[in-house]
């Protein structure tokens, strides 16, 4: 009994010797949890929780604000939707902005989740001869109309399909999402995105700390690192509280419309039930959940 | 005991050489310590240093995986016509084969790890670790084949050279029944890397069928025209004998494999410009540049030439068996391929982006000298390896040798014993 007695004691000064060794070197051992950490969709309640905790103190570390990082799930019953009026849009890029400053997308290098193409009227939807940099005193442009494009939801996304880690999904309510302490920075999803709707961050991400947006999503607008791919998520910190995405609620012309595919009274549906809608690429067969129609 | 002394005696084999080999090894030094600290700012900064950005979101490295792809996929491929040919010494093409196959192959994995991101979270891409997206992802695929690839030519390799070492007889059913397995494999490798790119419908210039077959086609160019000059080396320094006469069908199963690869492109080309999609901008971009972004022409036609010239050397039988002239020609259709890969695959893919906007890419001197580096490790490691396969295949380095050193070191430190 005895020996044992001492035996114990033996170890726990061991374990109260190397925890103070691991203390000492607390910001290396934070840095060794995050190499193991797991793939989000393996992790338990338990383990998501400490994470969650863990951000906390780092944003509160570099920012110098509390953040509430959200996990709310998927609500049964929605899929989300989005409906853009062609005939509206006026090509004032203030949705860009928006989506930046709600989405903590880099300052520099400068990331856009929203791209905004102008396009001839004479020649319709038509890439290669659209310009992505126009740049006029005032828009819209004679003889110009303006197709926005972002992340389109497919229901049949080339992305995931081809990630080799599996960093990125279609959650249940239909946003595709990704963990951004999972992905290894491959930018295989980039290659295989037909939209340009995938962003990678070339250079460590800058964001200053008084335009930050604290409200944020673990797998949506939370700070992103180095080396990682990002995307827009309909504003998942918005849109699952009930909220219509930045977009959306900026647009000065009323183009965007958002709402829950499943539920036959809403926006969304009493669209596409009743205007001229159609889906950029339709020949890929990506069957994307982001429509395009003519309002007027 | 005896395997430490193997180890102690290679490392003593890769230091010993002329004044020639170590002003060799002086120079890809040289040249890692000057590509490293490129690749150290990278590590530091990001991918920010390269000249890739999002509408053109892989570049250089990944054509130099691809490149390299070929290489190890060909050198083992030669295993066929040395096998079907009857060309003495066999097990020697086999040996140079995979040893030249494994480094490819190391250094293929070295690009990708460059590439990527996050190169410390490689182990996601593990089975039963991380979370490996199998069957879906072809680049999980493409790891796959890559790594058994590896592995199955490193088994051959240590095994024939660990038995030459200790003057015993190879295990026969093993080596072949592994060289069949690998064979195969090398076509595996090149085609999963093909279908990589093919995969993907976001990409007109890589979604056609024809993709694969012109990757084998180009790879039987490349691969075999370093064995060509490699086997010439061998038997100017060493006592290795190949035929003049294998040397040359060597070169003549390159002007096949240069036709078949013309003829897939033309029929490619064909049907581009014949129907004049919008898909044919990609080509456009490629060959003639669009506007005034015509950047990648110089490339694109470097390549060209230099495949040309290299076909007509090898074609014209007289110019095919002059030593000068078909290496040569052994050169040009190596770099011609290097270039083809390198830059004129990848790049058009991405230019113009899926929504149509041209993002001029040429790559930044970061991104060379990382390549500069991946590729001068790659060759000081072939040089090494390839140093004590000659010592033990030729120059009789084996357990005797070994012995015999230890046995009169043992007897001057303890002149009483024993």
């Amino acid at each position: 009994m005895k020996k044992n007695n001492t035996r114990r004691s033996f170890l726990k000064n061991v374990s109260i010797a190397s925890l103070s060794a691991v203390a000492l070197t607390g910001c290396s051992l934070k840095e060794l949890d995050q190499f193991f950490q797991k793939n989000f969709r393996t992790l338990s309640k338990k383990e998501v929780d400490q994470i969650i905790k863990d951000l906390k103190v780092e944003y509160k570390e570099k920012y110098g604000k509390e953040f509430h990082v959200s996990t709310k799930p998927a609500t049964e019953g929605i899929l989300f939707g989005y409906a853009l009026d062609l005939s509206r849009c006026i090509g004032c890029r203030r949705c860009v902005y928006a989506c930046v400053n709600e989405n903590n997308q880099s300052r520099d290098p400068q990331i856009h989740w929203i791209e905004v193409l102008q396009m001839e009227k004479e020649k319709g939807i038509d890439f290669a001869h659209s310009d992505a940099y126009y740049n006029p005193v005032k828009v819209p442009e004679k003889g110009h109309f303006y197709v926005p494009v972002q992340c389109q939801q497919c229901k049949n996304p080339p992305c995931t399909k081809v990630c080799p880690v599996k960093a990125t999904w279609t959650e249940p309510d239909g946003i595709v999402v990704v963990d951004y302490n999972w992905c290894i920075g491959c930018r295989y999803c980039m290659a295989a995105c037909p939209y340009g709707a995938r962003h990678f961050n070339w250079g460590d991400p800058e964001v200053p700390a008084e335009e930050i947006n604290t409200e944020v999503h673990y797998l949506g607008n939370r700070p992103r690192m180095k080396g990682v791919v990002e995307k827009c998520t309909f504003c998942i910190q918005r849109v699952r509280d009930g909220r219509y995405p930045a977009c959306v609620e900026i647009c000065p012309v009323g183009a965007r419309k958002f709402g829950n595919l499943l539920d036959p009274e809403s926006e969304v549906r009493y669209i596409l039930e009743n205007k001229r809608v159609l889906v950029l690429k339709q020949e890929l067969n990506t069957q994307p959940k982001f429509y395009y129609f003519f309002g007027v | 005991m005896d395997f430490i002394r193997f180890i102690a005696g290679s490392v003593k084999i890769i230091f010993q050489g002329s004044k020639t080999y170590y002003a060799w090894l002086l120079f890809l030094l040289l040249l890692i310590l000057w590509g490293g600290l490129g690749y150290s700012t990278q590590l530091n900064e990001g991918l920010i240093k390269t000249h890739m950005r999002d509408s053109v979101s892989w570049a250089f490295y990944i054509g130099n995986f691809t490149f390299l792809v070929g290489v190890a996929a060909a050198a083992v491929m030669l295993v066929i016509p040395a096998y079907v040919y009857n060309w003495k010494p066999i097990k020697e093409i086999v040996i140079f084969g995979e040893l030249l196959a494994v480094c490819a192959v190391i250094m293929c994995i070295s690009f990708i790890i460059v590439d990527i991101g996050k190169p410390m979270r490689f182990w996601h891409m593990l089975p039963l670790l991380g979370t490996m997206n199998f069957p879906s992802s072809m680049l999980s695929w493409d790891f796959f084949v890559l790594l058994t690839y590896l592995l199955i030519n490193l088994v051959v390799v240590i095994h024939l050279l660990y038995r030459l070492f200790y003057k015993k007889e190879y295990n026969k059913k093993l080596v072949i029944t592994l060289v069949f397995i690998s064979i195969p494999m090398a076509v595996a490798i090149h085609t999963t890397t093909a279908f990589l790119y093919n995969a993907l419908p976001a990409r007109p210039f890589w979604n056609s069928a024809l993709l694969a077959p012109r990757f084998l086609a180009s790879a039987f160019c490349s691969g075999p025209a370093i064995l060509i000059i490699l086997f010439q080396l061998l038997g100017k320094f060493t006592k290795f004998e190949i035929k003049k006469e294998a040397i040359w069908t060597i070169a003549e199963l390159m002007v096949y494999a240069m036709f078949i690869y013309l003829f897939f492109t033309i029929a490619e080309l064909f049907k581009e410009f014949y129907s004049d999609t919008e898909h044919l901008l990609y080509w456009k971009y490629l060959l003639f540049g669009i506007g005034d972004n015509k950047e990648i022409v110089f490339y694109s036609w470097s390549s060209i030439i230099m495949g040309f010239i290299a076909f007509v050397l090898f074609l014209i039988p007289k110019t095919r068996k002059n030593f000068v002239t078909l290496n040569i020609g052994a050169i040009l259709i190596y770099f011609s391929v290097l270039v083809e890969k390198g830059i004129a695959l990848i790049i058009p893919g991405f230019t113009p982006d899926t929504l149509g906007q041209i993002y001029v890419y040429t790559p930044s001197m970061t991104e060379i000298r990382t390549a500069v580096m991946i590729f001068s490790l790659g060759f000081l490691l072939f040089t090494f390896i390839v140093k004590v396969a000659i010592a033990i295949m030729f120059e009789d380095y084996n357990i005797d040798v070994i012995n015999k050193k230890a046995r009169i070191a043992d007897r001057k430190a303890q002149p009483s014993t024993n």
